[in-house]
Parts: C-alpha cells; sequence; structure tokens
C-alpha cells in the first residue's frame, strides 16, 4: 500500500505544488507554518478538493489524474481521516460512530458495530461505546476519532494536525497511543502538523512545506540538526545564519565572519545551538576565535535557563542559566559578548 | 454586561408597546363566556371546523417538508447560479398578501387556470372548493417559514461533518440522510412548527381559492370570521381555541426544540 502523489493546487495567491512517495507501514510528516498548504495537500489525497494538476496514486491505482481525467470521489477511496477536533458526529454514539465506515462500505448492522467495538477496545474505549462525543474528553475524543479511521483497514491513514486541539498532558499521553496505532498501521501514514516534536516522535521521515512548496525533506533527526529555512531553524530552536565557506571560516552572508572545526567552501549554512553560546560581559581573554560584541534584544525563562535573543552583526540565541543570567545583570537592551567554540559549529552545504 | 435603568424616552414606549400587544388577547380572555364554554365548544360545526384546521394543517406541513427541505438545501449548499433569485422568489410568499396568493393560485389551478383546465380535461379532478385547496393554498402561504428556518440551520451546520462522512464512504445522498438531516434535526422540527402555526391560522388564501364550506374548507379562522358576524359568543370562544394552541405552540418551540438547538 503505497502512495505516491504530486499535487498542484492554486489557491488564490499561493500555489501548492508538492511531490511525496510514501511507502508501506511508513510514516510522512508534512510540517509546516499556517498557511503553507499542508491542509489543502491532505485534502486533495482525501477527494475534497479536486487538484488542478499532477496525480495521485495508491498501490499504482491512480485516485486523481488530472492530465487523464481520473477523479475517484472522496467516498470511494479506501482511506481514514482523522480531523484536528475529531469531528466526530455529534448525534451518534462514540460506537455508531466507529461503525459509520463499515455500515456505509456495506456492512450490515451488527457486523458494523462488532467491527467498531474491536476498534474502541483497541483505543481503550471499550466501556464509552454508548456515550454521546459530548460526554468524552478531548484525549478520549481523538481516540475515537483514530478508531474511525483505523476501523475499515484503509490503504492510507491522513492525519490533519490530530494532536493540536489537546492540552500539553493529554497531548503527551495520545501521542505516544497514536505512536503505537502507526506501528501496527500497515498502510502509509500522512500526517500534516506544525509541531516538530510531533514530527519527531511519529515520523520516519519529514517534508517540510513553505509557501505551497518542499523546502527540506529527510528523517526527522537530520531535518532537526540542519534546518535549511529559518522556519526549521526557529521551530527546532537554532540560530541559522547562511554565509559562504572559505576555509576554516564562513563569511556570513549579514556580515562578520564564524570560525569553524572543518573546512566549508562555497554557499552554506551555520547552525549553532543557543546552549553552545556562552556570554561575557566584556570581551574574554585567551582570544577565542567566535566572539562578537551583542545586545540582549529580549529574554524568556525556559525552565532553569533564560533564552536571550541577541542583536549584533550575528544574532544568536543564548541559553544561560538563571544564576549566570543575574550574576551578568543582563536585560534587555545590555551589552554582552557572545561567544561559541569553533568545534560547536554545524556546516552544510546551502 | 452592566445593568442599568431604562432611559425614560424607551421605558414609555417599551410599555406602550406591551401594553398594545397584550391588553387585546387579555380582553379576549375577559370577555370570554366561561359559563358557556362547553356548550358553546360542543356546538356542530366547532369540532368540525377545528379537526378540518388541524388536519389541513398537519398535510400542508408534511407536504412542506417534503418539499422545503430539499429546496433549503439547494438554497444552502448548491453552487447553481442564479440563487439569489430563487431565494427572493421563494420568500415572496412571506411578504405576498395572502388574498393575493389565493387569487394566483386561483388563475392556475382554477377550473378555467392554466394548469386547472388541463386537468380538469385529462383526469376530470376539479381542485377549487375542496379540501386539497385548503391544503395547497397553506402550503403556499407557510411553506417559505420552513424552507428560511431549514436553510438558516444548514448554514449553521459545519460542513466539515460532511467531508468527514465522505472520507468514511459515504456519498452525498447518505450523507444527507444520516449525517446533515440529524444535525439540522431542530432547525427542521422549529420550521415545522412554525410552518404549521402559519397554516393553522392561514384564512386569505383559503377562503380566495378554497372558499368557505363547512366540513370540507371551513377552517377555524374562517368559521371565526363568519361566527362574529352571526354570534360573536361563539366567535370568541373560537379565537380562544385558536389562542390556546397558538401559545402551546410557541411553549412547544422554545422548550422542546429552540431551546435545545440552542444548546447543541
Amino acid at each position: 500500500m503505497t502512495l505516491a502523489a504530486h499535487v498542484v493546487v492554486r489557491r488564490g495567491p499561493l500555489t501548492v505544488d508538492v511531490a511525496l512517495d510514501v511507502a508501506d507501514g511508513e510514516v510522512l510528516a508534512v510540517l509546516g507554518p499556517n498557511g503553507a498548504g499542508k491542509s489543502t495537500l491532505l485534502r486533495v489525497l482525501a477527494g475534497l478538493l479536486p487538484p488542478d494538476g499532477g496525480r495521485v496514486a495508491v498501490d499504482g491505482r491512480p485516485w486523481d489524474d488530472v492530465d487523464a481525467g481520473v477523479r475517484l470521489p472522496a467516498h470511494r477511496r479506501p482511506l481514514g481521516m482523522v480531523f484536528q477536533d475529531h469531528l466526530l458526529f455529534p448525534h451518534l454514539s462514540v460506537l455508531d460512530n466507529v461503525a459509520f465506515g463499515p455500515r456505509t462500505r456495506g456492512a450490515s448492522r451488527a457486523a458494523a458495530r462488532e467491527a467498531a467495538a474491536a476498534w474502541l477496545d483497541r483505543v481503550g474505549l471499550a466501556d464509552l461505546g454508548a456515550r454521546r462525543p459530548g460526554q468524552l474528553s478531548g484525549g478520549q475524543a481523538q481516540r475515537a476519532a483514530l478508531a474511525r479511521a483505523l476501523v475499515g483497514d484503509p490503504a492510507l491513514l491522513l492525519l490533519d494536525e490530530p494532536l493540536s486541539a489537546l492540552d500539553a498532558r493529554t497531548r503527551l499521553a495520545v501521542r505516544a497511543e497514536l505512536r503505537r496505532h502507526l506501528a501496527e498501521f500497515g498502510g502509509s501514514t500522512v500526517l500534516v502538523t506544525h509541531d516538530p516534536v510531533d514530527a519527531t516522535a511519529l515520523a520516519d521521515r519529514v517534508l517540510v512545506v513553505e509557501d505551497g512548496a518542499v523546502v527540506q525533506a529527510g528523517t526527522p533527526a537530520d531535518v532537526a540538526r540542519h534546518p535549511r529555512t529559518d522556519y526549521v531553524a526557529r521551530l527546532v530552536g537554532l540560530s541559522l545564519l547562511p554565509g559562504t565557506g572559505e576555509g576554516l571560516a564562513v563569511r556570513l552572508a549579514g556580515g562578520g565572519v564564524v570560525a569553524v572545526a572543518e573546512p566549508a567552501a562555497g554557499p552554506v549554512l551555520v547552525a549553532i545551538r543557543p546552549e553552545s553560546v556562552a556570554l561575557y560581559p566584556s570581551r574574554p581573554g585567551g582570544s577565542p576565535r567566535n566572539a562578537w560584541p551583542a545586545r540582549v534584544a529580549g529574554a524568556t525563562p525556559h525552565g532553569s535557563t533564560v533564552r536571550c535573543e541577541l542583536d549584533g552583526e550575528v544574532p544568536l540565541l543564548a541559553d544561560v542559566t538563571a544564576t549566570a543570567f543575574a550574576e551578568l545583570g543582563l536585560a534587555p537592551g545590555s551589552p554582552v559578548w557572545a561567544v561559541v567554540k569553533a568545534s560547536e559549529v554545524t556546516v552544510y552545504a546551502r | 454586561m452592566r445593568r442599568e435603568r431604562t432611559p425614560a424616552p424607551l421605558l414609555v414606549p417599551a410599555a406602550l408597546a406591551v401594553a398594545f400587544l397584550v391588553l387585546p388577547l387579555a380582553g379576549l380572555l375577559v370577555r370570554t363566556p366561561w359559563s358557556q364554554l362547553g356548550t358553546l365548544l360542543t356546538a356542530p360545526g366547532v369540532g368540525q371546523a377545528l379537526r378540518l384546521s388541524v388536519v389541513s394543517a398537519t398535510l400542508a406541513t408534511l407536504v412542506s417538508v417534503v418539499l422545503g427541505v430539499p429546496l433549503a438545501w439547494v438554497l444552502a449548499r448548491s453552487r447553481a447560479r442564479g440563487r439569489a433569485v430563487l431565494r427572493a422568489l421563494v420568500t415572496v410568499p412571506l411578504v405576498l398578501p395572502p388574498v393575493v396568493g389565493g387569487v394566483a393560485l386561483f388563475l392556475v389551478l382554477g377550473r378555467q387556470g392554466i394548469v386547472g383546465s388541463w386537468l380538469a380535461e385529462t383526469t376530470g379532478i376539479t381542485i377549487p372548493f375542496t379540501t386539497a385547496a385548503v391544503v395547497i393554498a397553506e402550503t403556499f402561504v407557510a411553506m417559505p417559514f420552513l424552507v428560511i428556518s431549514v436553510e438558516g440551520a444548514l448554514r449553521g451546520a459545519d460542513v466539515r461533518f460532511e467531508d468527514a462522512a465522505a472520507t468514511l464512504g459515504a456519498d452525498r445522498w447518505t450523507t444527507f440522510r444520516r449525517v446533515t438531516l440529524p444535525l439540522v434535526a431542530p432547525g427542521v422540527a422549529a420550521g415545522a412548527v412554525l410552518c404549521w402555526a402559519r397554516a393553522l391560522g392561514e384564512f386569505g388564501a383559503t377562503i380566495t381559492f378554497a372558499g368557505n364550506f363547512p366540513g370540507t374548507t371551513q377552517t377555524m379562522p374562517l368559521a371565526v370570521y363568519l361566527a362574529l358576524q352571526r354570534d360573536p359568543q361563539a366567535a370568541i370562544v373560537l379565537s380562544l381555541v385558536l389562542l390556546v394552541v397558538s401559545v402551546a405552540t410557541l411553549l412547544l418551540l422554545r422548550d422542546r426544540w429552540l431551546g435545545r438547538g440552542a444548546a447543541a
């Protein structure tokens, strides 16, 4: 059960043009900011929105083929979809919600209910089948929605921000369960999210989409280590600086030079982790190679550390301990020196 | 919101409006010959008129639901061109004087009418001055209430539930039956009650198109009008019956459907 798709949709000023392949049992996360076209992509795959161009095929069978005039309506596609706010039918019991798909696909009432009850059991809602969706907690409703999507053993599972409507603690629990169910699911899964943690925890591969186009693809770890755009860098909490490699130094596009541990050449990206940036009140001795004067533009506490946004020739994020922050007497506007070891700087081709 | 004293320029007209709306009804209750109530209510013709009213209003409501709900769906969901014109046409009976509606129905369905003459020639059926004519006149006047109510409910319903149904294998007809219709059921019920109440009180179109024949076309409002000229006491009692039915309708609408619909 493999998905091969190239989707082109024009929506006002935005043109979504994304190609993706998802193998059997694989989970692909589509990560991107709001308005990037992620949900549009998912709606096309579901058959809810006709594409303006391209082709969608599952197991070699075309679902959409604009050039050939093929379009399989949504209700004929063997897929399951989980929506952001679950969209369980409020007038049906939880059991009947899950039995809805088997019923419309031709199962008898008894068989549909039996299949639904089995799935409610799998997601841990065996006792709640008689309730109305309005009587479920957010996490329970999302589990019921997952059962409803998976009950027919679909070829393709689509998840549209499945965890974003949940509070932090519930999200953790539901994410772990979702991960387990996805591992057992034999078909292809496409997960749309704007949360890199969801992508990392749930997906085998990540596709980063911005302004309707793929800007980066890779494993979650790879994307987190080597972000290609500011959006991804901000998501994973890295400072990203474009520049040109000149041996053991990178001349930054925004001005300034970064010393690096391994030789680099041509257009490169420099990524610096906030925890590897040290702050000093004055230029430290021992002439470290990467020391830049800066000004604290903003500071937000993050647990026991404070994340400082630094403004200067080289804009950086720096994590310092709350103690150090107090001892340095830092406040927005304070002048500081930011120091980074060359070995802590990651460089990769642009 | 902070509650403040109502300013006098608003309070006085508001009080007058209440008096204006309530006093006539109070007058009706005051002048009701309570001691003769039993005899007047059981007088021949009263039960007949009431039964005819209820039966024809119920039939008109059924026809309105069967035809009006699909029309409301078309107005709310289809992307056909000319929907604005269609909606305007549908709502004309809402503002049209009912007697004009009666004349129009007569011109089309009457013995000499465009459709009526053809119907009489081919099947021998003539519609005017029959109970069927009462139902048709009431449907003409009352159906727009149902259509407007259901269209509003459909517009307010979350269409993403229909998307969800499609991803679960439901075609559009199944989605309509199993998802859309149950979701707007409170709106359909409220519209049906409004429609029924309007049909029950219908006078102008009925008397024009169906006439005033006891037993076949004389509904309660017609009976009230006629009684007022012969026997004012009987007119009061008949009016009281209609008032009770109206208030009961209102209560039903508020508590059973509007309340639940607003809470859902």
